[in-house]
């Protein structure tokens, strides 16, 4: 039998009923009686609301703030001194602090209607100056957004290590102004749920679109004030979450609170123009930044001043400050640095409120530091890739503790980078002309990080969050006919968790694959999990899932010894089958035994039977890191500012691979939109806070025909510290290729001595940086 | 995002179709391959009260011809261009432009006169056709009437068509066997709008020499200049003359929007370049 364990490139079980259009996502379900909501935001971006009216006729399906009483805003509080807590209603109330905030809800029998319903309610605003961007909202003096504020920021940090002494004496001093677009992050599916009162059970179910079912079932019952116990919150599949659906989000407070008060089914389903108005933002920055190093370009020390554009309020859990955390924390990436300076400030703005996508804070910190690394080598006259070689934390260092603390487990980071230099031919590239037949300047750039994976207890208590994950849980059972089901916590958002844990549960058991079921993200019947973010799922749970299947398989191994008068000691797995020598059961024989036919077993069998619930969490708290480098090989046309990316090579090491191709998806759907970031992706606000793409023609996601071959080879360096050697990959190519890419747009401008720091770097950009290099457009041809 | 209600009527001839236009005080709005109007219905920004559904109306697809001119009913949808359902006249440029449009799910439904009377200054055909000279066929309460494609725009999203009336074809000059033509759209990625459309067409048997930038967030503009200097000096040097003369008159544009419309131009007209010397 071809092996189906840890390793496999098995196809995944959740693809047949995908590709036969049988998923079952939130917009899929029907509850008779259901009814439709639809929601009035609001128009401005900072305002008090003097007055609210609801259509004559409409009283009951109209919902104000005030409709609601006991329920309470999402507020997310925070352990670290000198953060600001902010409330964040299911309903506006007296004041909006953005564009898309909710003020009413509106129910019909469908869509349609409510939205007719939402055009008759009438809000009167005055409106207020609105925070457009990080200089004002960070400037002295500026009105705080919310009430008891000393100032406008949800938190400042800074962190100070060694920097006075390398200041004096650094003979290079490169200094970079870098900023990062507002995004959204467009999973296919939207944010959407269902929330239906079932009478039998006598509890709230909440049919919610998330990451993170057991955390939103938290969140669901501290906003309302009800029982955790009465709530059931069961994720149907989900169509991508990306970070958007690992919060709670007014939304479904506001739905769950109308199926609960109104014993009744209700849904609301995200619109694309919801989503990218209202919806979660990302990835907003701004870094100053000072780097000293000496004549080869070997960092001394790091000196950045960060800015995140937070929006209006904290969503919860993650709150409003673990991007900054995460940009401190992970700004100087895989590079021995030994100095090192860095003030953040998390502002508060009227947009909607900055949520963690793919990658947190690591997309613009790895753009940051890759674009410094690559204006040092220019400062020093050195190729980019030499210098990033030489700053590299060696495999010889490693488990190597950075500047911010950070424990580096395992790996080989220079190799992953010359790896990707030989996959990308750069000798070849740079024995080339640097203008291609059709005029075109080609530009070679590189890109290495570390993604902080399945961080667990100790880290999250430090960021202060309200919700500290701790050990996962899983429960594996053998059922009476000999197939193995898996129940856990976490849920599936297309990352193929009902495969890769069940892979991991045959790599302990051996029962066939086709044979295990994996049952996720349901309140009712899983055990606890906070869920998947964080690339934590395949090390946390399939942890948890490895520590319960070892059980089980022990059990299972008892009582085929009975069955076949040996020593559990004797019994081995093999083809499909259990075995002591020659002699064999099956998995079905054992199952019958221990649920239909107890008469055949010895009285001291273990009571625990054929089930386990096993709890994991690593050897330490601190993560596991994956890494990759990232090479760009890029054709920028000086003339209209388009980037036609010709080649993309990838070089990851996610430790133990579950299933080779399940990577190789995750790099690839990760760097597809880390491709958006780079080139295409901006969400802009005016001056009067206004959205101004509100629609996929304004906001540009890559299509197939902009997105290159990413070509993948894996290194895999098993890690000390976890289950299996496991690291998480989940959010790691998102994190490379606007560092990469952008490089190598600037690699590529060179000769006409231009360079881009702002992303996506549009045409316009381009262009803007070419004429900045040259006085006349001309000139450029 | 579902659109405001209204009222849906698929009329099965022309004198239908008018009739029911007529009535200005009844805010109808035709309604073809939708690929424009559908989402504006949706996100309610186009608020008829009466949709009138054109595409049964046969009349509004036929293909005539004559010696010199040929015209195209304008239901006609991107894809039966593109995909050479009647016979071309022009040289593989309409089929050529045809099949840049969007994505094959739009041209499938989206309709040539549909988005021509839709007036987006970035769309295709409202560049081809002005650069072709063609003429747009309308019909309306008094009767028919013909304007020249290169002034059917009045400005973004607005055309000449009046609220009553409707267009039915699309009339355009048969291009000879040595006609040369180029056509270069900057778009960022794959079936988006274009930044900016340059097209050449010269036909010396026809007498025609046409330079054009589109995509000018208003009515597509003939580089008159530049066609002369085309048809008396070559495309070379109208190359030179067309970057001058986009400079003159779009001095309103974004110096980079500029840049990329003189690009388009002088690429268009490098394609009859290349063409000529081979």
């Amino acid at each position: 039998m071809a092996s189906e364990g840890i390793g496999a490139r098995v196809l995944r079980k959740e693809d047949a009923r995908h590709l036969r259009g049988r998923g079952q996502f939130v917009g899929d379900i029907r509850i008779p009686g259901m009814l439709e909501v639809a929601f009035v935001r609001s128009p401005v971006a900072h305002a008090l609301i003097r007055e609210r009216k609801k259509p004559a006729g409409f009283e009951n399906s109209v919902i104000f703030n005030d409709d609601m009483p006991g329920v309470l805003p999402i507020t997310t509080r925070s352990s670290i001194p000198g953060y600001k807590v902010s409330d964040y209603p299911a309903l506006a109330a007296e004041r909006v602090r953005f564009v898309g905030e909710t003020i009413a809800m509106c129910v019909a029998p469908n869509r349609a209607a409510a939205e007719d319903l939402c055009e008759l309610v009438d809000i009167q605003y005055e409106e207020l100056d609105p925070i457009v961007n990080c200089a004002t909202g960070r400037a002295s003096g500026v009105k705080p957004l919310h009430d008891g504020w000393t100032d406008n920021l949800f938190l400042r940090t800074s962190f100070d290590q060694g920097m006075d002494e390398v200041i004096a004496k650094a003979p290079v001093v490169v200094e970079l102004e870098l900023s990062t677009a507002r995004q959204t992050m467009h999973p296919m599916e939207g944010k959407g749920l269902v929330a239906w009162w079932d009478h039998r059970a006598g509890q709230l179910v909440v049919h919610t679109s998330t990451q993170v079912p057991h955390m939103i079932r938290i969140g669901l019952a501290e906003c309302l004030g009800i029982p955790q116990a009465i709530i059931r919150v069961a994720a149907p599949d989900v169509g991508g979450g990306f970070g958007y659906k690992c919060m709670l989000m007014p939304e479904e407070v506001a739905v769950a609170w109308l199926a609960y008060t109104r014993q009744g089914a209700f849904r609301w389903i995200e619109d694309r123009r919801e989503h990218l108005t209202a919806g979660a933002n990302a990835r907003q920055h701004e870094y100053k930044i000072k780097a000293y190093a000496d004549e080869r370009g070997r960092f001394l020390g790091l000196d950045a001043d960060v800015a995140v554009d937070c929006g209006a309020y904290s969503v919860w859990p993650f709150s409003a400050c673990l991007e900054a955390a995460q940009a401190s924390g992970n700004l100087p990436g895989p590079y021995d640095l030994k100095a090192y300076r860095c003030s953040t400030f998390s502002v508060a703005t009227n947009k909607p409120p900055f949520a963690p996508y793919r990658g947190v804070a690591r997309p613009g910190v790895c753009f940051a530091i890759e674009l410094t690394i690559d204006a040092i080598a220019k400062a020093v006259g050195r190729e980019a890739w030499e210098v990033r070689l030489e700053n590299l934390v060696a495999a010889s260092a490693m488990p190597y503790t950075n500047v911010t603390k950070k424990f580096y487990d395992s790996g080989n980071y220079p190799a992953s980078l010359l790896e990707v230099k030989r996959m990308i031919d750069f000798d070849r590239i740079r024995s080339e002309p640097r203008r291609d037949a059709k005029g075109r300047y080609l530009g070679v750039g590189f890109a290495t990080y570390t993604e902080q994976s399945a961080h667990g207890t100790k880290v999250f208590a430090q960021w202060g969050l309200p919700l500290v994950p701790g050990f996962d849980q899983a429960h594996v059972k053998l059922t009476p006919d000999g197939a193995l089901e898996i129940k856990a916590g976490i849920h599936t958002i297309g990352q193929g968790l009902e495969t890769t844990l069940a892979q991991i549960a045959h790599e302990q058991t051996r029962v066939p694959l086709k044979d295990i079921r994996v049952v996720l993200g349901d309140t009712a019947n899983t055990p606890f999990s906070t869920g998947a973010y964080a690339s934590r799922g395949i090390v946390m749970t399939g942890g948890a899932v490895s520590v319960a299947s070892e059980i089980v398989a022990g059990r299972i191994k008892s009582i085929a010894a009975h069955l076949l008068q040996v020593r559990p000691e004797d019994i081995s797995f093999r083809d499909g089958a259990i075995f002591a020598g020659e002699a064999s059961v099956s998995y079905e024989d054992v199952g019958r035994a221990w649920y239909m036919r107890p008469d055949q077993l010895p009285d001291d069998v273990d009571r625990g039977g054929l089930e386990a619930t096993g709890a994991y969490k690593p050897q330490i708290d601190s993560g596991v890191f994956s890494y990759a480098s990232h090479a760009a090989y890029v054709a920028v046309d000086a003339e209209t500012g388009l980037v036609e990316i010709l080649d993309y090579a990838i070089c990851e090491d996610c430790g133990t691979m579950v299933n080779p191709m399940i990577v190789d998806g995750q790099t690839i759907g990760g760097a597809a939109q880390g491709v958006g970031t780079a080139l295409f992706e901006e969400s802009p606000y005016d001056d009067n806070g206004q959205p101004l793409a509100s629609t996929l023609i304004d906001y540009l996601l890559p299509g197939p025909t902009e997105l290159p071959r990413f070509r993948i080879s894996h290194m895999e360096t098993p890690s000390p510290y976890s289950a299996h050697g496991l690291k998480g990959v989940g959010e790691g190519g998102a994190i490379a290729p606007a560092g990469a890419l952008v490089n190598a747009i600037n690699d590529a401008l060179a000769p006409l001595n231009a360079a881009v720091h702002t992303i996506p770097a549009s045409p316009e950009r381009i262009l803007a940086a070419i004429a900045a290099a040259k006085p006349t457009l001309n000139d450029a041809a | 995002m579902k659109p405001a209600p209204f009222d849906y009527v698929r009329p099965r001839s022309l004198p239908e179709a008018t009739a029911l236009l007529s009535d200005e005080s009844a805010n109808a709005k035709i309604f073809a391959g939708g690929q424009s109007l559908g989402p504006m219905l949706n996100l309610r920004l186009a608020r008829p009260a009466k949709l009138v559904d054109i595409r049964n109306i046969q009349a509004l697809r036929a293909v005539r011809v004559d010696e010199k001119s040929y015209s195209i009913g304008a239901t006609l949808t991107h894809a039966e261009i593109e995909d050479g359902a009647f016979e071309d006249f022009s040289q593989g440029l309409l089929p050529f432009v045809a099949r840049g449009i969007a994505y094959r799910a739009v041209r499938n439904r989206g309709t040539v006169g549909g988005s021509l009377s839709h007036a987006d200054p970035a769309a295709d055909w409202v560049s081809t056709m002005a650069a072709i000279g063609a003429t747009m066929v309308v019909h309306g309460p008094a009767g028919e009437r013909r304007v020249p494609a290169e002034q059917f725009l009045v400005g973004a999203f607005t055309s000449k068509l009046g609220a009553t009336e409707l267009l039915t074809a699309i009339e355009l000059p048969r291009l000879s066997a040595t006609a040369r033509w180029g056509y270069y759209k900057v778009c960022r990625k794959t079936g988006e709008f274009a930044k900016a459309i340059g097209v050449t067409i010269q036909d010396p048997r026809a007498g025609i020499f046409r330079v054009l930038a589109g995509s000018t967030e208003g009515r597509p503009v003939l580089l008159a200049r530049s066609g002369e200097t085309l048809a008396t000096q070559g495309a070379d040097r109208a190359a030179g003359v067309a970057r001058q003369e986009i400079e003159e008159v779009l001095p309103h544009l974004e110096p980079g929007h500029r840049q990329q419309l003189a690009v388009a131009v002088q690429r268009s007209l490098q394609k009859i370049s290349l063409l000529e010397t081979v």
